[in-house]
C-alpha cells in the first residue's frame, strides 16, 4: 500500500530504491527539507564536501571507478553554479551520474529571489537531460527517468531541479519499476550486415590497427577488446580515457596515442591500412589534424553508441552504432566461425615496422638526473604499487607523464578528466574512488597549481579518514602552460610561475594529515614505501621535481600525428 | 544547401530552447524555425530551415535525434514534399500605387486583409522563394512592416512524420 510521503521523503525514497549507497553534497536553503530526510534514515551515506565543484568531483571519481551512477546534492544558486564546472566535466567524458538541486519555491521562480538561478538554463547545455519538477506528482517518475538515462546509451550527467516547496508537499509513492520513453530508446545491438563488413574488412587487413577509448570502459567491455586484439595479433593504442582498456604491459599495446602519445602509436595510426576505432571519437587531441590525417589511405571501422560520434571528425568505411560490449561480442562470434584469417606475412612486416619505431624509445629521460625527474616519481609509484592502484589525476604535465609512465591493465583504475581538462578534477575525484573502492589503494597523481584548485578538499578527507597518496609533483610552474609558452610563445613565461606556495607539509600536517617534503631521486622509492605504509593515512607527498622538464612526444595544434616533437 | 527539417518533440517547457540552445552552441545556422502543438497535444511539430554542407546538416539532423525530448525527426530534402510560409506585409498604398498593389497581391494569390485610406495589409502564402519575389515586386520605399512565420513543410502522398 502506498502512502502519502514529502516531496523530500520521496526523494530519498527514490535514492534508496536505486541502490544507491554514497552521495555527495553540501546542504543549503533550498534542499533543507531533503536533508533532514537524510539525517532520519542510514541506508544512504552523505559525504560533506567543501565546495560542491568537488562533490561533483567525487561523485564523478564513484563512478568511473564502479560503473554505478554517481549522486551529488546541492543547494540552489551558488550550489549550482559551484557544480557546473564538475557537471561540465562529467558530461565530455560521458559519466553516469545524477545531480540532485535544491531550486527556490515554485511561486518565487523568476522573481530574483534570494539564491535564484536558472538552474536547467545554466546547466542545459552541459548535462545528458535535465528536468524542473514543478508538481510533485511528477517526482518519483522524474528521479526514474533521470536514473535511466544517465546510464544508458551514451552516459552522462542528468540534473533534476526540485523547487523547495515541491519538497514539502506530499503525494503518495509509489517507485515505478521501469520507465519507458517514446523519444528516448538507445540501440545496443549493432547492425548485422555493417559488423559482417567490419569482419571482411578486418580480414583484408595488411596493416591493421585497433584504436580503444573511453567507450571500452565505460561498457565494461576491457576483457573483448582484449580478446579480439589478442585472437588477431593486432596492434593497440588506447586514447587518454580509454587507458586500461587493453593491459598496457601486454606488448601488443603500442601505449596511449595523441598529442603525447608514443612515437610508434601515432605512426602506426597514421599509416595503418584497416583502423578499427571502438568507443573513441577522433577528437583533437588524438588525430591533430584530420587534413593531415587523411594524406595517408586508409580503411575505417568506427564502432560507437553515439550515431552524431561517427562521421563528425573523419569520414568512415564502416560506421556500427551500438553498445561496444555487444558490437564486439557479435564481431569476435563472427571472425571465430571464419576460415579465413587476415594476411600472417603482412601483419609480420607491420610489427617489424612497429618494433622499428618502438626502438625510437620516445619516452626517454634523463635517469641520471641530479634533481628529480617526474617521469621517474611515476615509474616507482608503479614499482611501489605494482600497477595495482587507483590513480586520479589533475590537468597538466603530470597528467600525460601519468598516462605515458603508470601502465594500466585493467579499466577503471585511471580516473582523469580527459575531455574538459578540469583542474581541481583530482583529489575530489579521489575522495570518490576511495568511497566506492574502500580497500582499494588511491592515488591523486596532481601538480602544485592544480591541487590548489580543490585544496579545501583535504578537510573532507580528514572527516571521512580518507588514506588518499597525493603525489605533488610540484615544478613551480603551470608546467603545460610554460611548455607550450618555452615552445611557441618566445620563452615568455606570462604569468605561469607560481610564487607564494604553501608549504605543502605544514599544510597537509593542519589539516591532520602526513606530509612528505622529497626533493632527492634517491629519496623518491623509499618515500614512496613509507606512504604506502601509512594505510590508514592520507599523505601528501611534495615532490621537488625539475622546472625545465617537458612532455615528448608532441604533436604540436594544428600539426599531424607524424609531425611529432621528440625528445 | 538548404535543408528543411522536420521534427516531433515532446511538448513540454523547455523543449524549444534545447533546439535553439544546440544551435547557437555548435554554430549552427538557423534560417527559420516554426513549432506549434500537434492534433496530440503532447507534441510538438517544429520546422527548421538551415544552410549548411550535406556533413554539417547530417550531424545537425544527429544532434536533434540525441536531444531527450525529441522523437522523430526527418530532412524534408530527402523526398518530395511541400514547404508553405505565410506572410503578412503592411504597405503604403495611396494614389496611383493603390491599385497597382491591388491587382500585384491578386497575381500573388494574396488577400488584402486590412485596408485603411493610406494603407493595405495583405495576408500571402506560399514558398519562401514567393513571398521573397512580392517583395520584391513592391517598390521597397512602399513597404512599412513584414512579418513572416518562417516555413513549415509536410512530405508529399504516403510520407508521414508520425509517432
Amino acid at each position: 500500500m502506498s502512502v502519502e510521503l514529502t516531496g523530500a521523503e520521496i526523494t530519498i525514497r527514490c535514492l534508496q530504491e536505486e541502490g544507491v549507497q554514497c552521495i555527495f553534497g553540501y546542504p543549503g536553503g533550498a534542499v533543507l527539507f531533503i536533508y533532514d530526510e537524510l539525517f532520519k534514515q542510514d541506508k544512504v551515506r552523505h559525504i560533506l564536501v567543501r565546495h560542491e565543484q568537488a562533490a561533483i568531483h567525487a561523485a564523478d571519481g564513484y563512478a568511473r571507478s564502479s560503473n554505478k551512477v554517481g549522486v551529488a546534492l546541492v543547494t540552489s544558486g551558488p550550489g549550482v553554479t559551484n557544480a557546473v564546472t564538475g557537471i561540465a566535466t562529467a558530461y565530455m567524458d560521458s559519466i553516469p551520474m545524477v545531480v540532485i538541486s535544491g531550486q527556490v519555491p515554485t511561486g518565487a521562480i523568476g522573481l530574483d529571489a534570494f539564491q535564484e538561478v536558472d538552474t536547467v538554463g545554466i546547466t542545459r547545455p552541459c548535462v545528458k537531460h535535465n528536468f524542473l519538477v514543478k508538481d510533485i506528482s511528477e517526482l518519483a517518475l522524474t528521479i526514474k527517468k533521470a536514473f535511466y538515462i544517465a546510464s544508458t546509451g551514451r552516459p552522462g550527467p542528468v540534473l533534476v531541479d526540485i523547487p523547495k516547496d515541491v519538497t514539502q508537499q506530499k503525494t503518495k509513492f509509489a517507485y515505478p519499476d521501469k520507465v519507458s520513453m517514446r523519444s528516448y530508446n538507445p540501440v545496443t545491438k549493432g547492425n548485422a550486415r555493417q559488423i559482417k563488413k567490419a569482419a571482411e574488412l578486418i580480414l583484408s587487413a595488411k596493416r591493421p590497427m585497433i584504436y580503444a577509448g573511453g567507450g571500452v570502459i565505460l561498457s565494461d567491455a576491457a576483457p573483448q577488446l582484449t580478446e579480439l586484439t589478442q585472437m588477431l595479433n593486432f596492434p593497440c593504442t588506447n586514447t587518454l580515457m580509454g587507458l586500461g582498456g587493453y593491459p598496457a604491459t601486454d606488448k601488443q599495446s603500442l601505449g596511449m596515442l595523441g598529442m603525447h602519445g608514443t612515437y610508434e602509436a601515432n605512426m602506426a595510426m597514421q599509416y595503418c591500412d584497416v583502423l578499427i576505432a571502438v568507443g573513441a571519437r577522433f577528437d583533437d587531441r588524438v588525430i591533430g589534424n584530420p587534413k593531415h590525417f587523411f594524406n595517408e589511405n586508409r580503411k575505417i571501422i568506427h564502432i560507437d553508441i553515439d550515431p552524431s560520434s561517427i562521421s563528425k571528425r573523419v569520414k568512415v568505411d564502416v560506421p556500427i552504432v551500438g553498445d561496444v560490449l555487444d558490437v564486439l561480442k557479435d564481431l569476435i562470434k563472427l571472425l571465430k566461425a571464419e576460415k579465413d584469417k587476415p594476411d600472417q606475412a603482412a601483419l609480420k612486416e607491420w610489427w617489424k615496422q612497429i618494433e622499428l619505431w618502438r626502438e625510437r624509445d620516445c619516452l626517454k629521460f634523463d635517469r641520471g638526473s641530479k634533481i628529480i625527474k617526474p617521469q621517474m616519481v611515476i615509474e616507482k609509484l608503479f614499482n611501489v604499487t605494482k600497477g595495482d592502484a587507483f590513480i586520479t589525476s589533475d590537468v597538466g604535465q603530470h597528467q600525460m607523464w601519468a598516462a605515458q609512465f603508470y601502465k594500466f591493465d585493467k579499466p577503471r583504475r585511471w580516473i582523469n578528466s580527459g575531455g574538459l581538462g578540469t583542474m581541481g578534477f583530482g583529489m575530489p575525484a579521489a575522495m570518490g574512488v576511495q568511497l566506492a573502492n574502500p580497500k582499494g589503494k588511491v592515488v591523486c597523481i596532481t601538480g602544485e597549481a592544480s591541487i590548489q584548485m580543490c585544496i579545501q578538499e583535504l578537510s573532507t578527507c580528514k572527516q571521512y579518514k580518507l588514506p588518499l597518496k597525493i603525489i605533488n609533483l610540484n615544478n613551480r610552474y603551470m608546467g603545460m602552460v610554460r611548455q607550450w609558452q618555452e615552445f611557441f610563445h618566445g620563452n615568455r613565461y606570462a604569468e605561469s610561475y607560481m610564487n607564494a606556495l604553501p608549504d605543502f607539509v605544514k599544510l597537509a600536517e593542519s589539516y591532520g594529515h602526513v606530509g612528505m617534503k622529497i626533493e632527492k631521486p634517491e629519496d623518491v622509492e623509499d618515500a614512496l614505501k613509507e606512504a604506502f605504509k601509512l594505510k590508514d593515512q592520507l599523505v601528501f607527498m611534495d615532490f621537488i621535481t625539475d622546472q625545465t622538464e617537458n612532455v615528448f612526444p608532441m604533436v604540436p595544434g594544428g600539426k599531424g600525428l607524424s609531425e611529432m616533437i621528440l625528445v | 544547401m538548404r535543408h528543411i527539417i522536420s521534427l516531433l518533440m515532446e511538448n513540454e517547457a523547455g523543449a524549444l530552447s534545447r533546439v535553439a540552445g544546440l544551435f547557437s552552441a555548435r554554430g549552427y545556422n538557423i534560417e527559420s524555425l516554426s513549432v506549434a502543438p500537434t492534433e496530440d497535444p503532447t507534441l510538438s511539430r517544429m520546422t527548421l530551415v538551415t544552410i549548411g554542407s550535406d556533413e554539417v546538416v547530417e550531424q545537425v539532423t544527429k544532434q536533434l535525434n540525441k536531444l531527450i525530448e525529441v522523437v522523430k525527426i526527418i530532412d524534408l530534402n530527402d523526398g518530395n514534399h511541400i514547404e508553405r510560409e505565410l506572410m503578412l506585409v503592411k504597405v503604403r498604398a495611396a494614389g496611383p500605387d493603390r491599385e497597382e498593389i491591388k491587382r500585384l497581391t491578386e497575381i500573388f494569390r494574396g488577400s488584402i486583409i486590412d485596408v485603411t485610406d493610406k494603407s493595405y495589409t495583405i495576408e500571402l502564402t506560399g514558398t519562401s522563394s514567393k513571398l521573397d519575389a512580392f517583395l520584391q515586386a513592391i517598390e521597397r520605399s512602399a513597404v512599412l512592416e513584414t512579418v513572416r512565420t518562417g516555413a513549415s513543410g509536410i512530405g508529399r502522398g504516403e510520407w508521414i512524420l508520425k509517432v
